[in-house]
C-alpha cells in the first residue's frame, strides 16, 4: 500500500508528518479553547439567572 | 435575503456558525482526506523531482492559505476600523493564529524540500525572505493582540499593523515576478499551460487547496465563536463586579 518513495523517503515523510501534526494541535487547541470558553459562559449565566 | 451586516450581531453569528460548522468541518475532512490520499499514495513521481513533488500537496495549500488568511484579515481589520463592527475585528484576531500555522508549514515543507533539490534548507530568495517577514508580521499580530488590555484599542492598533503587513502578503505572491531570481520557480498553477504543473498532478493539489480553504473557514468560525463567547463572559463578570 506504501508508495516506494525511493531516497526521498524521509524528506516526504517529515514534511507530511510536521505538517499533519501542526495541523492536528491547531484544530485540537481551536476545540479545546471553545469548550471551555462556552463552559465558562454557561457557568457565569447560570450563576446570573439563580 | 438579509443584509450581511446582520452576522455583525455577536448573536446571530453564534446562531449562525451552529448551523454552518459541522456542514463546513465535513467538506473540509472529506476534501483534505480525499486531496492528501490521492496526492501520497496515487500520482507518479515526478521525472526531475522524483517522490519529492509529492509534498506540493501540502506546501502549495499552505502557502496559498497564509496570503490569503492575511488579506481576509486586512478585510475584516478595514471593516473594523470603518465600521466599528466587534465580530469582524474577532474575526481577525480569530484567524491570525491559523494563518501562523499555515506560515510555518509552507516554510518548513518549503525547507525540507529545498534541502534535496537546491541543495540547501534555506535561501535568501524574494519570495522566501517575504514569507519569513510575512510570519515575523503574524507573530507581532498575535503579540500585539496579547499586550494590550483595552479590547478596543487592540483591535485599532493590530488593524493597523495588518494594513501595512498587506505589502508583504502582497509581496509573498508577487516576490517571483518582481525579481526575476532567486531559486524559487514561479507560480506552480497557471492558466499557461506550459507552465502549469501536469494535470496528474493538478487533480489532488486543486482537492487540497479546497480542503485547505474550507478548514480554514471552519476554525474561523470556531475561533471568532470562542472569542464572542469570552468577551460576553468578560463583559457579564464586569457587570457582576459593578453590581
Amino acid at each position: 500500500m506504501m508508495p516506494d518513495l525511493g531516497k526521498y523517503a524521509d524528506t516526504v515523510l517529515s514534511a507530511y508528518l510536521v505538517s499533519i501534526v501542526l495541523l492536528v494541535v491547531l484544530v485540537a487547541m481551536s476545540l479545546r479553547a471553545s469548550r471551555k470558553a462556552r463552559a465558562d459562559l454557561e457557568q457565569v449565566e447560570t450563576r446570573r439567572r439563580g | 435575503m438579509g443584509s450581511i451586516w446582520e452576522y455583525a450581531n455577536p448573536v446571530k453569528f453564534v446562531r449562525t456558525s451552529e448551523i454552518v460548522l459541522p456542514w463546513v468541518s465535513v467538506i473540509a475532512m472529506v476534501t483534505l482526506v480525499v486531496g492528501l490520499v490521492w496526492g501520497f499514495f496515487f500520482t507518479p513521481d515526478d521525472y526531475r523531482q522524483g517522490s519529492t513533488v509529492k509534498i506540493i500537496y501540502l506546501h502549495v495549500p499552505a502557502a496559498l492559505m497564509a496570503i490569503n488568511v492575511w488579506f481576509m484579515m486586512l478585510v475584516t481589520s478595514l471593516i473594523w476600523l470603518i465600521r466599528r463592527h466587534h465580530v469582524s475585528a474577532l474575526a481577525a484576531k480569530a484567524a491570525a493564529p491559523v494563518g501562523i500555522i499555515m506560515t510555518v508549514i509552507a516554510l518548513v515543507t518549503g525547507a525540507i524540500w529545498g534541502q534535496p533539490m537546491w541543495g540547501t534548507w534555506w535561501a535568501w530568495d524574494p519570495r522566501l525572505t517575504s514569507f519569513l517577514i510575512l510570519f515575523l508580521f503574524y507573530l507581532g499580530y498575535i503579540a500585539l493582540w496579547e499586550a494590550i488590555d483595552n479590547p478596543d484599542t487592540a483591535a485599532d492598533l493590530t488593524a493597523v499593523l495588518c494594513i501595512v503587513g498587506s505589502v508583504f502578503a502582497v509581496l509573498s505572491r508577487y516576490a517571483v515576478n518582481f525579481w526575476n531570481q532567486g531559486l524559487h520557480q514561479g507560480a506552480s498553477l497557471s492558466l499557461d499551460k506550459e507552465e502549469n504543473v501536469a494535470d496528474v498532478f493538478s487533480t489532488p493539489l486543486y482537492i487540497c487547496m479546497v480542503g485547505f480553504g474550507f478548514l480554514f473557514i471552519a476554525l474561523v468560525f470556531l475561533r471568532t465563536r470562542t472569542e464572542i463567547h469570552k468577551r460576553r463572559t468578560k463583559a457579564l463578570l464586569a457587570r457582576e463586579r459593578l453590581g
